[in-house]
């Protein structure tokens, strides 16, 4: 077993017990909540007759079901409006914060987290769905639990898990220009599997993920559960830190100075062991999209889409039915790959950053005529930042619609769908078969740039051919 | 702010699962996502009430509701209860509606190659054993399903085996999973708030609980 990570430290710190099934009973340092997966939750509580333990360590948005056009209520999706009454009710009742979205702080349970300084690291979260491990990004052990785990959390402040080993995954060297946190995620996932992670915690590092921003270390933590990977962090450092100081939930002073201590004390130990190492070369990294129906079905955007027979045998028949779905041919490129929608959203890459990168790409071009692209940004802060910046003007000049925060097309719980077999390039985190609202809809995963690229394009674009066409600086 | 100590649930107290016995429908295929168990427009709820109908749906009916050719569309797999499938089941999302639905339909355990691990997770917390055998011992499974719709099929947790016709599986159940079945203690609220007052010490052990 691993020691002296972050890992064995946050659980050491959090464990109150060990439980007869051989459990350890852990601590919840912040417990976030959205419209989805905890209604049935609060019902059980209310069934037994018990409250919520800590309300105070819990903090809830509404994101999955929330229009993002016309948000003027009642809902124009009835099932909709009873799902935010619902939560509206449940947080109410219960004294638990509520990021409604009048508030100005509504947006993705992924994304707000960190926004408001609540996510810390040394913490435990956990949050009703599987993107949670994003809040890893700053040292913390976050990871997604079922509804039933969220009526333990609501009831008792703690949740039952076993302890799983560590993988330290060490991504060396600098990446190239046009290659992102995304293109990173994309190739761990290919190379290990979209089940090598289970059983298993990420510890992501190395050059390439110390030089990365906050947004796109959650980048890389928020696809960890598309590799198997329950939770996936990066340990805290200096970046860390800056990003967290000043921020509504980070203390100012003395006490700033106290917890960052105690952060600091975290990270994992220089000889720390791990149960596994991987490393991979980022500087040999080429943008990467996906050709198929799983998030580890992908390709560097020059590099042939493989023919079944020359994967591994239980990957054959997924592959098989994936191309045939997709439409896609062995020995081609995905680059020239049509596309009729482009979505800029999710939790994966719907932040500040993500935004600014994209419009670096957009800005001065225009949305190709068959194309219908979308910007849905994560929160309402990051739309007012975006906005404060000239984004929103840089996305709607060249076609694209501006939207308000949520989950939207990511997976299709709102109007955001894609329609019939429209394909999609997309920075979101699945490209499952149905995910986006339309069974025969098709996805391919991308980087914000990479989105930009394919929106203006028509098609699947290698953004750093696009830049040396017109010499717009990225 | 404490949690009181209910015992039991509203809907009984956790019973053991020791065994399961049923009939059996296999789904095969690896990578079986959460979308695909439940697709997310059906997640529109606020109980899990009537989920059993839309388990697999989009792979069960076509754009006009016909029924497309799926095992939980055939006759002879109706009432089944132990559900065969391959590698990676239940990946995704870690929407509790995926095991919701698949046990309002009738399932009673799932063995499989391997699980999504808050799948798994899921499963356990309504009681469903997700019980893992080797590839060809899975396949083979199925393939007797398929021959031998109306046959049993025992899991045995405890054991960790699955019986059926004169074959016997070597399967495995993860540790906790199996004692919490067998022991009946897979209710971790009722556990887990008995130890409050040790929960309040944890917490204020911490040093950003100070706020």
């Amino acid at each position: 077993m691993s020691e002296g990570t972050l890992y064995d430290a946050v659980w050491d710190r959090h464990a109150v017990t060990e439980l007869p099934t051989g459990q350890t009973q852990l601590f919840v340092g912040l417990h976030l909540v959205h419209e989805v997966t905890s209604p049935q939750a609060f019902g059980m509580l209310e069934e037994r007759g018990l409250d919520v333990a800590y309300p105070e360590r819990t903090h809830a948005t509404v994101d999955h079901i929330v229009p993002t056009a016309d948000q003027s209520r009642p809902y124009g999706d009835d099932a909709a409006e009873e799902m935010m009454a619902e939560l509206e009710a449940n947080v109410g009742e219960a004294g638990i914060e509520f990021d409604d979205p009048t508030t100005g702080r509504q947006g993705i349970v992924h994304v707000v987290g960190p926004e408001q300084g609540l996510t810390q690291p040394g913490m435990t979260i956990v949050c009703g769905d599987s993107h949670t491990a994003t809040h890893g990004a700053f040292g913390a052990l976050a990871f997604g639990i079922g509804t039933s785990q969220i009526r333990d959390v609501l009831a008792t402040g703690c949740v039952a898990m076993e302890k799983q080993q560590v993988r330290r995954i060490e991504v060396t060297g600098e990446l190239g220009d046009g290659v992102t946190a995304k293109d990173v995620i994309l190739t761990v996932i290919r190379e290990l599997g979209t089940d090598g992670g289970v059983g298993y915690v990420y510890e992501y590092g190395g050059e390439a993920v110390e030089a990365m921003d906050m947004a796109g270390r959650m980048s890389i933590c928020n696809m960890s559960i598309e590799g198997g990977a329950r939770a996936g962090y990066v340990n805290p450092d200096e970046t860390t830190y800056e990003y967290l100081e000043g921020r509504d939930g980070v203390p100012e002073g003395e006490a700033f100075e106290e917890l960052k201590a105690y952060w600091e004390s975290v990270a994992s130990d220089p000889d720390a062991e791990y149960d596994d190492v991987v490393t991979i070369d980022g500087s040999a990294l080429e943008p990467v999209v996906t050709w198929g129906t799983t998030p580890g079905q992908s390709v560097g955007v020059s590099e042939p889409i493989p023919a079944p027979e020359d994967l591994p045998a239980d990957k054959q028949d997924t592959a098989r039915s994936a191309q045939e779905h997709m439409e896609v041919e062995p020995g081609d490129t995905m680059a020239g790959y049509p596309i009729d929608v482009a979505f800029l959203g999710s939790c994966t890459n719907a932040r500040l950053p993500d935004l600014r990168a994209a419009a670096d790409v957009v800005a001065g071009r225009e949305v190709h005529d068959d194309v219908r692209a979308m910007v849905v940004p994560g929160s309402q802060r990051v739309k007012a930042a975006a906005e404060a910046e000239g984004l929103d003007e840089v996305f709607t000049d060249a076609g694209f619609d501006w939207r308000s925060a949520g989950c939207s097309m990511c997976l299709g719980m709102n109007e955001d769908q894609l329609v019939g077999d429209e394909r999609c390039a997309s920075s979101s985190n699945r490209n499952f078969v149905g995910r986006q609202g339309s069974k025969d809809g098709r996805t391919v995963l991308m980087s914000p740039p990479m989105v930009a690229a394919a929106a203006v394009e028509g098609e699947v674009t290698d953004v750093r051919e696009l830049e040396a066409v017109t010499g717009v600086e990225a | 702010m404490s949690p009181s100590t209910g015992g039991g649930s509203a809907d009984g107290p956790a019973d053991t699962v020791r065994e399961v016995t049923g009939t059996g429908v296999p789904v095969r295929g690896n990578d079986v996502d959460t979308d695909e168990i439940i697709p997310a427009r059906f997640l529109k709820v606020v109980t899990f009430d009537g989920l059993g109908q839309f388990a697999f749906f989009d792979k069960r009916f076509d754009d006009d509701d016909e029924p497309l050719a799926h095992p939980f569309n055939e006759e002879r797999f109706q009432g089944a209860s132990v559900l065969a499938v391959n590698a990676n089941f239940g990946c995704g999302s870690s929407r509790e509606h995926a095991p919701q639905a698949l046990m309002r339909w009738g399932i009673d355990a799932v063995v499989g190659e391997s699980f999504a691990e808050i799948f798994a997770g899921n499963c356990l917390a309504l009681g469903i054993p997700t019980v893992t055998a080797s590839r060809e011992d899975v396949e083979a499974l199925q393939d007797f399903v398929d021959d031998n719709p109306d046959a049993e099929v025992e899991v045995d947790v405890e054991a960790e085996e699955v019986r059926y016709g004169d074959t016997t599986v070597d399967a495995s159940v993860d540790d906790a999973q199996r004692r919490a079945l067998v022991d009946g203690v897979w209710d971790t609220t009722a556990l887990m708030a008995a130890n409050a007052d040790s929960v309040e010490a944890t917490a204020a052990s911490l040093p950003y609980t100070d706020d």
